[in-house]
Order: C-alpha cells, then sequence, then structure tokens
C-alpha cells in the first residue's frame, strides 16, 4: 500500500499535486475545531474589515471572521461530501458486485433500475425536496437523498469489474470450497474493486459538495449552517460585490477551486493507477 | 435490421419507465409531504390583505376543490396521469390564471436551445482536441489544453457561471448578464431579434462550455490513447494510409462510441447545470422558472417544471441513444 502511494507520488504529478492542495484544505478545515469563536454567532468583530495581520481573511458584513468561517465552512462541507460518498458508495458496491456476480434476472432488474436513475435530472428533484420540505431539509436529510442519487454510475462500473471476477479460478474455487454468495462477495470480490471504490469516492465528493454549494448559493440549504455556499449565500444577501467588499467573495472562490481541483487530480491519478497500461507508458515501459 | 429494432424496443420501453418512474416520484414527493398546498397558498394570499374569515373560507374552499386534495391519494395520483395526458396540470399562482402548462412551454424553447448549441459546441471541440490529443501526445500546445481542462472541469458549474457574471457584469462590462434578449427588441424572426439572442445566450453558454468541454477532452483523450496501441492503427499506419484516414475513420470512430454513451448518460447532469447557469444570467428558461415557482410557493408550476425536465431529459437521451447504430455498426448487426 505505501509502496504504491511512493510510485504515484514520485511517477504522477497530478497525484502529488492533489495530495498537497487536499493537505492543505484538510489541515485548513481541522482548524476549526481550535476555533476560538461560535462561527454562527454574528456581529462579534469589526463588521467590513479588508484582510490583516489581525484578521487574516477580513470580516464579513454580517461581523464575522472569515478565517473560522471558512474553516468551520470548509469542515461542514467536506464532512458533508464524506457522508454523501460513503453512502453511496455502499450501495454502488451492493448493486454493482450483485448485480454482476449473480447475473441473470437480479442483472437485469438493477441494471434497470440502474438506468433509471441515470436519467433522472438531480437538480430540479433536489429543488422538489425543498420545496416540499423547506425548514426541515437539514444536511442530514439532503446527505441521504444526494446518496440515493449519487450511486448508478460507480455500480455500473463495479458491476463491469465483477463481470469479469466471476470466470476467474479463483471464484470458482471459491465456490466449489462451499463459500456462501455473501462471503464470496465481500472477502474475494471486494478487494478487486476497492481502487475503484477510492476513485469514484472522490469524484462523488466533488459532485455532492457541488451540488450543495448550488443548492446553498439559492439559500434551499439551512442557510444558518455555515458551508462554502451558504457563505457566497451570505456574501450575495449582502451584495458584498457591490459594496466593495470583494474578499468575501474571492476567498470562498479560491478555495472551492483548490478543494475541487485537488480533489478531482487525486481521483482522475487513481483512475490511471487502476488501469495499469497508462501508468506503464507514464513511467516510460 | 432486426437488431437494430430489438435495441430500438428495449431503449423505448427503459424511456417509459423512467418518464413513468420519474414523474410518478415527482408526484408522491410532492404529495405525501406534510406542507399544504391550500395552507401554504392560502398563506401567501392573506399575509397582505385584510379579509374577512368568511372570504378566508371561500377561498380555502375554492382552493381544495382546485387542488382536489380533500380526495383519497390513489384517486388523486389517477386524476394526475389523466390531466397530465391532457397537458393540464391547473393554473400557476405566480401568474395567475395562466395555465402551468403554457409557463413551462413559454420556458422550454429557451433551455432546449442553450442546452443544444452547448453540448453540440462541447461535443465537437473536446472530442476533436481529445482525439488530436490522444493521438499526438507529444503536442506541447495540447498538453497546455489538458491542463487547463484539468484545471477548469471540476468547478461546480455555479462557481464558472458567477465568475464570468463577476468579469462581464463588473469589472469589464460589454456583455448583456441577464435576460434571453433585449427590452427594447421586438420578439419575431428578424436580425435584430437574433442578434439579441445571441449575444445574450454568449455567457450562459460560455460557462457551460467551458465547465463541459473538458470532460470529452479527458475522456477522449483517454480512449484514442488506448485506441491507437491496437493492432489495426499499427496496421494501416504501416500500410501508408494517409494519417487524416486513420485518425478520422478508424480512431476517432471508434473511440466515439463510448463517448457518445457517455452523452446520454450525463444528459441529466447537463440539465442540472443548464438550471443553474439559467439562474445566475437570469435566463428566461425552466432553472429561472423553478426556481420562481420555488420561491412564490407555486404547487402546479414545481409540478410542471419537474415532470417537464424528467420527460425531456429522458426523450433528448432516447434520441442520443437513436444515433448509436450510425456509429456503430454492430448494434444494426446483432
Amino acid at each position: 500500500m505505501f509502496a504504491v502511494f511512493r510510485d504515484l507520488i514520485r511517477y504522477n504529478i497530478e497525484f502529488a499535486v492533489g495530495l498537497v492542495l487536499v493537505t492543505i484544505i484538510v489541515i485548513f478545515a481541522l482548524l476549526s475545531f481550535f476555533s476560538p469563536v461560535d462561527t454562527t454567532l454574528i456581529y462579534m468583530v469589526a463588521p467590513d474589515m479588508p484582510p490583516s495581520p489581525q484578521y487574516w481573511f477580513g470580516t464579513n458584513s454580517r461581523g464575522q471572521d472569515l478565517f473560522w468561517q471558512m474553516s468551520t465552512a470548509m469542515r461542514n462541507s467536506l464532512t458533508f461530501g464524506i457522508i454523501v460518498a460513503t453512502l453511496s458508495r455502499i450501495i454502488s458496491l451492493a448493486v454493482g458486485l450483485a448485480s454482476g456476480y449473480i447475473g441473470g434476472w437480479v442483472d437485469r432488474l438493477l441494471m434497470f433500475i440502474n438506468d433509471i436513475f441515470v436519467a433522472v435530472p438531480i437538480f430540479p428533484v433536489l429543488v422538489l425536496f425543498y420545496f416540499v420540505l423547506r425548514n426541515n431539509l437539514d444536511s442530514l436529510t439532503l446527505a441521504f437523498i444526494m446518496a440515493a442519487f449519487g450511486w448508478p454510475f460507480d455500480a455500473r462500473l463495479i458491476r463491469s469489474v465483477a463481470l469479469g471476477l466471476k470466470h476467474r479460478e479463483f471464484t470458482r474455487h471459491a465456490v466449489f470450497a462451499g463459500m456462501s454468495t455473501p462471503k464470496i462477495l465481500l472477502e474475494e470480490h471486494l478487494p478487486y474493486v476497492m481502487p475503484i471504490v477510492f476513485a469514484t469516492f472522490m469524484a462523488n465528493m466533488l459532485w455532492s459538495i457541488g451540488l450543495e454549494v448550488t443548492l446553498a448559493v439559492l439559500g434551499f440549504t439551512n442557510i444558518n449552517l455555515p458551508t462554502i455556499g451558504t457563505m457566497l449565500y451570505w456574501a450575495n444577501n449582502h451584495s458584498a460585490m457591490v459594496v466593495g467588499v470583494w474578499w468575501w467573495i474571492a476567498i470562498p472562490v479560491v478555495l472551492i477551486v483548490v478543494t475541487f481541483i485537488g480533489l478531482f487530480l487525486l481521483a482522475v491519478s487513481m483512475n490511471e493507477y487502476i488501469d495499469p497500461r497508462s501508468r506503464l507508458r507514464r513511467m516510460g515501459a | 435490421m432486426q437488431g437494430y429494432l430489438w435495441f430500438i424496443g428495449k431503449r423505448a420501453l427503459q424511456l417509459l419507465a423512467v418518464i413513468f418512474f420519474g414523474v410518478s416520484a415527482t408526484f408522491l414527493v410532492t404529495h405525501l409531504s406534510p406542507i399544504s398546498p391550500v395552507e401554504s397558498a392560502l398563506g401567501r394570499m392573506t399575509a397582505r390583505s385584510n379579509s374577512a374569515p368568511e372570504a378566508v373560507q371561500a377561498m380555502r374552499e375554492a382552493l381544495t376543490a382546485m387542488y382536489g386534495v380533500d380526495e383519497p391519494i390513489l384517486q388523486q395520483y389517477l386524476n394526475f396521469w389523466v390531466r397530465l395526458v391532457q397537458g393540464d396540470l391547473g393554473p400557476s399562482m405566480i401568474a395567475f390564471p395562466t395555465p402551468a402548462m403554457t409557463l413551462v412551454m413559454r420556458a422550454l424553447p429557451w433551455t432546449v436551445g442553450l442546452l443544444t448549441s452547448s453540448i453540440i459546441i462541447n461535443f465537437l471541440i473536446g472530442n476533436l482536441l481529445g482525439a488530436l490529443a490522444g493521438y499526438n501526445q507529444n503536442s506541447r500546445l495540447l498538453k497546455g489544453f489538458g491542463v487547463v481542462a484539468m484545471g477548469l472541469q471540476p468547478i461546480p458549474q455555479y462557481i464558472v457561471a458567477f465568475i464570468l457574471l463577476i468579469i462581464f457584469g463588473f469589472l469589464w462590462p460589454v456583455l448583456p448578464i441577464s435576460g434571453g434578449f433585449s427590452m427594447d427588441v421586438q420578439m419575431g424572426w428578424t436580425w435584430q431579434f437574433a442578434g439579441s439572442v445571441i449575444l445574450h445566450s454568449i455567457l450562459p453558454a460560455a460557462s457551460l462550455v467551458l465547465v463541459g468541454f473538458g470532460g470529452w477532452f479527458l475522456g477522449m483523450r483517454a480512449l484514442v490513447s488506448n485506441v491507437v496501441t491496437e493492432d489495426y492503427v499499427t496496421y494501416a499506419e504501416l500500410a501508408g494510409v494517409r494519417r487524416n484516414t486513420i485518425v478520422g475513420g478508424y480512431v476517432i470512430r471508434n473511440a466515439l462510441v463510448p463517448q457518445l454513451t457517455a452523452l446520454a448518460m450525463t444528459l441529466g447532469g447537463v440539465f442540472s447545470g443548464t438550471v443553474i447557469v439559467e439562474q445566475v444570467f437570469n435566463y428566461p428558461g425552466l432553472g429561472s422558472l423553478l426556481i420562481d415557482a420555488v420561491g412564490g410557493g407555486d404547487f402546479s408550476l414545481v409540478l410542471a417544471v419537474g415532470t417537464v425536465s424528467v420527460t425531456a431529459v429522458a426523450v433528448a437521451i432516447f434520441i442520443i441513444d437513436l444515433l448509436h447504430p450510425l456509429l456503430d455498426p454492430r448494434v444494426r448487426a446483432e
């Protein structure tokens, strides 16, 4: 495992850059645990102060220190992304492995459902949920809803690998040794699809955080919980750009871009790791 | 030919299933929620007026009759389908008494236009450049494109649109940032109107293209760099087939088949992106309509936008699937 990481860092510039960016963001998010202020309160410091040695990221029109605000927002957004990614990975693993290994009508039925989920445009659906739940839509509920829509692509990917594993020698050995189907899937096939799970985990986090930002900017989430999206919502709400509080917009945008590029580079380079042919070409073999 | 018919039949069945489940889900989400459409509409209507209690009661009865919420849920569901087939989802609240369907149909061409043009631009540019980058792996220019695509592709649609809005709205105001066409232009088949529409669509389309093209570029590059190692490409090169023929006739054509599948699969996501971009640039499409409807608590309109978007995306995916046999003769022969 460590050797893999060492190789990835050495031969894959994208992985190295992505790792650095994500590490910076994660450390920044973890700082929020040492935050000296309660980030849900407003008018704690002088409003509209530009970035200075005292307030590194400046303060906003609601009298909040943007450094700690941003740090908490980043933690909340990342947590949200991790919850969605974990839940949807579980669904896609279950569907993908079962569909690929069992085959037959189970496969056809699961893939039929899969294709329906792929075709549904997610954003209008989420807005619909906000419309009926209104203030009952907290971030955990939102995470559940998004997880229910975030699995189909990756389930198909896992299924394609599981299809190949089904006819490998060791699977037959396991069947003849009397292993039950769930046990084969968990103990024999799961390790083979783990790289895919990791790579799609990052991609899924990107997807879910991006959607959360969009919903929050429109005001369609719990706007009192600081996330990257709600920060932009409040900045727009106070017309930060027109008033000239540019740092209130610029800092969240820059941090989002850094987070997204970092996660994306990790996802892409891991994808490449899964496909050994392109890895060999990169190493000059 | 029989294989093609079989393929189409399977896809058509899937289309119907998607529409059925999508529309049913839309209905269920809106009708099983604890919030009554009658009470929320009533709350909005009486908020800034001074109505007699009898009048409020009369309004409540009228609204209950209009939404039909006093009937059992199964009956409501059946009524919903019957009326949906007739294209009637009741009057909208934010533009009373215009039927919700009329508003949706007014917004639909804008969204379809924006979506189609940006998808075509993305698909062509992204795949062509991606194929060239996969074939000429040492070209510096194309490597540069790869870096740009990687940097732009993961950024959320909203952020890209927002940055464009700030650049072209505040810092360098040269392009219109709001609406579908200028207020002083008459709607009609004139050059002036068409020019205004194109000018207003530049920024929304640009934000869709900037985010979308990277995915096609990276995907096509990866596919092509796998295809060029195939034996038939080496054979064609050894046999002295012209490079353009190899790239156009063998490499791109083979790599394009999975890309077409990808187009069908990502269409739902692209539609979501369009909805968001429309909201940023106040473009008169389905997205802005949906946000307005949510803001105004308009039940019929939200339901109408939801069902029409699910149906439209499903139909578009079906149409893309129909194109498959043109590229891939195996689908016809199977």
